[in-house]
């Protein structure tokens, strides 16, 4: 064989022959609209979702529950409808996650309200005394840093004005903070005192988690 | 070192990249078994750093890219430059690799437990670091190629393919995926989003596992196996058309990640159908490295490495059986998201690529230190450890795997579900105890490995082979 005497020529060849298939299968996709298609019912995360978003791929929440049900019976049947590629137009990156040591998460907005979530979050095992998940109530004692949300809605691209992202910002808080707040007892319970007034990572976490699967249910309901 | 002249090897940085892997190795399962505690134990969650979603990822990366990346480095500069006669063009410029690789392994290792995290699985480093990896990458190519233009022996072995091609591959992967727009310091955004983002990534995580935990491994089976058993590769044609195919196939089978998920139906078909093409060129190198054996099976019993290899080769050729198996779109519907996948990338990494870079080290540190090995009794010990240890954790969780699928399917007669998400999971903690238990075994086997290498260059040394002249026979009679 000759090209196994000339390393260079072997080099080059190897790298075609690899690039053929991620070609096919990977590059030409990027550039063909159906294989990401965008939609109108769908719209991007506001900036405390987006933060709370954030805050899921740090505490690396991917690693033990998915976001995409399947197009089987039973899956439709746990979860709720499966999952269309529109919905994740805005999600950069994907978080579909490969193991489900917990539930998916893909439809888990507005399945339970937010004093649910604080109480889970706060303590999993309070709720589920068996289950395996870490608890993550510290999240309440850590204040929200909302110092590049408007850098990061831009970069990701959702058209927001820094006017835009303070309004979402004020008013999330607003919401949370009132006396009127449906889950307010139980946020208040997790939440240290000094932060009653302010967002926490606890709060943004929540508000991303409310966000899932919100806009194919609405679409079902308009049907 | 080489300064003195060309004339010799420079297997100082063999010997520092092995012990490099071993390090990482050990720190690697110790977050293995912390966090495979935490699985039927949520207690070990005691801080933040320490919670399993941040631990995990420290466990992969820690033995992908340190321990993986590491055995790779050391194997690589060793089977360089044996095969070509030549020295370390640039050993400077290795020596500076070796720094900055443990060096970016220790960052990605803290920065994961800080929660600097792009979720991408085994890409999951922020981009200060991904670039350090690139750069070190790139150290080592610039060796690689070197050395192969520089070398004396004209015909480059079969090892050398492979070398060849996982630099190239993993160059093309790590860039294409990583690409990221910065916020901070410690925060960046990928570029591609969702579907395109989950293709892009697969195509990554599925080929990272081909192009380090295949790919390498095969070059130094092809080269380890003939040269600790004085046995020619069986078949040279086979192991051309094996390489070129695999090299070929590889590429289209990522999608089968992403079985009956959003992403285009043609994409995850065509990864199907690559997928059981698949099967071929890595059945060719099992069969290579079986008849390798023909009529010198007796070696099982009389030569402690040959063990490593054939069981090695083995759990290669189970995996690469299931994992096409697994990849079909029925099957997939039952495995995918279970234990059982689990179960099968660990047959991969504890069973074929630890086994073939052990057995890799048992032949090369003696030699490279001019010592005997430290005891052969203590490798039989390692290997029976985790080949034991290897066997409980990954058939424990093929059954949780098949457990937990059925419980998720499983209905009532009225077409309810009959488990509720929690029962699954409960259902599996013995599973969970036992895989831990599981991994206490190998681990004890992993623990007597380093052992025996930090005993055996403790040595007072015979000869040292570092400063061993570079002889003329290297491929005598191969294939």
């Amino acid at each position: 064989m000759g090209i196994t005497s000339k390393p260079v020529v072997f080099a080059v060849l190897s790298a075609a022959v690899i690039l053929i298939g991620s070609t096919v299968t990977v590059f030409i996709p990027l550039f063909m609209p159906s294989t990401q298609p965008v939609s109108a019912y769908v719209k991007p995360y506001t900036s405390v979702e987006l933060e709370g978003r954030d805050i899921y791929m740090r505490e690396g929440c991917n690693n033990c529950h998915t976001q995409t049900v399947r197009p089987l019976r039973t899956e439709v049947l746990r979860y709720g409808e499966y999952s269309k590629p529109e919905e994740f137009a805005y999600d950069r990156p994907f978080l579909w996650g490969s193991r489900r040591t917990g539930p998916d998460l893909n439809r888990i907005g507005g399945k339970y309200p937010d004093s649910w979530h604080y109480r889970h979050m706060q303590s999993p095992q309070s709720m589920f005394e068996k289950s395996n998940m870490p608890p993550y109530g510290w999240l309440a004692k850590n204040r929200l840093d909302t110092s590049n949300s408007y850098k990061k809605t831009s970069i990701l691209g959702y058209g927001f004005s820094e006017q835009d992202v303070q309004v979402q910002i004020s008013q999330y808080r607003s919401k949370v903070t009132a006396d009127t707040y449906l889950s307010k007892e139980t946020r208040d319970l997790v939440t240290p005192a000094e932060l009653h007034h302010e967002l926490t990572e606890m709060d943004a976490i929540i508000a991303y988690l409310q966000k899932l699967g919100r806009d194919v249910k609405n679409l079902e309901t308009k049907k | 070192m080489s300064e003195t002249g060309t004339e010799q090897y420079n297997f100082k940085i063999v010997r520092s990249f092995a012990f490099s892997a071993l390090f990482w190795l050990v720190i690697g399962l110790i977050v293995g078994l912390w966090i495979a505690f935490e699985m039927f134990n949520p207690a070990l969650n005691l801080a933040p750093w320490l919670s399993f979603g941040r631990l995990r990822v420290v466990h992969t990366n820690g033995l992908g890219l340190g321990f993986g990346l590491a055995g790779i480095f050391a194997t690589s500069y060793y089977i360089l430059q044996r095969l070509t006669r030549t020295a370390l063009p640039f050993p400077r410029l290795a020596q500076a690799h070796l720094y900055l690789f443990n060096t970016t392994i220790a960052l990605a290792a803290l920065s994961l437990m800080a929660g600097m995290n792009t979720t991408k699985e085994y890409a999951e480093l922020e981009w200060p670091i991904d670039i350090a990896v690139v750069v070190f990458w790139v150290m080592f190519a610039i060796n690689v190629f070197a050395t192969l233009i520089k070398r004396r022996e004209k015909q480059m072995y079969i090892s050398l393919w492979y070398i060849i091609a996982m630099t190239i591959a993993i160059a093309i992967l790590y860039i294409v995926n990583n690409l990221e727009i910065p916020v901070t310091l410690f925060k960046s955004y990928t570029v591609y989003a969702g579907a395109n983002d989950a293709n892009v990534e697969w195509w990554y995580g599925h080929n990272i596992v081909g192009f380090i935990f295949t790919v390498p491994i095969l070059a130094m089976f092809y080269y380890f196996l003939p040269k600790s058993t004085g046995l020619p590769i069986f078949s040279h044609r086979l192991s051309i058309i094996s390489f070129w195919a695999l090299n070929f196939a590889y590429l289209w089978t990522g999608a089968h990640h992403l079985m009956l998920s959003p992403l285009p139906e043609w994409i995850q078909t065509v990864a199907i159908a690559f997928s059981i093409f698949l099967i071929a060129p890595s059945w060719g190198s099992v069969i290579n490295g079986y008849y390798t054996l023909q009529g010198n099976w007796e070696q099982l019993r009389t030569n402690y490495l040959v063990k490593f290899f054939i069981f090695g080769i083995t759990f290669y050729g189970l995996q690469t059986l299931q994992g096409p198996l697994q990849g079909l779109r029925t099957l997939n519907a039952f495995f995918h998201f279970t234990d059982w996948v689990v179960g099968h990338v660990h047959m991969g990494t504890m069973g074929w690529v630890t086994m073939i870079i052990s057995a890799s080290f048992y032949y090369m540190i003696p030699r490279i230190t001019g010592n005997q090995l430290y005891s052969i009794k203590l490798a039989n010990t390692h290997f029976w450890l985790i080949l034991v240890g290897q066997l409980i954790w990954t058939i424990t969780m093929w059954i949780a795997g098949i457990q937990q699928g059925a419980m998720w399917k499983a209905t009532n007669p009225d077409g309810s579900l009959m488990y509720s998400f929690l029962d699954t999971l409960t259902s599996l903690y013995p599973y969970y105890r036992l895989r831990f238990a599981a991994g206490v075994i190998y681990f004890a086997g992993i623990l007597i490995f380093v052992w025996n290498l930090i005993m055996t260059v403790r040595q007072a040394p015979q000869k040292d082979e570092a400063e061993q002249p570079i002889q003329n026979k290297e491929l005598q009679s191969w294939g």
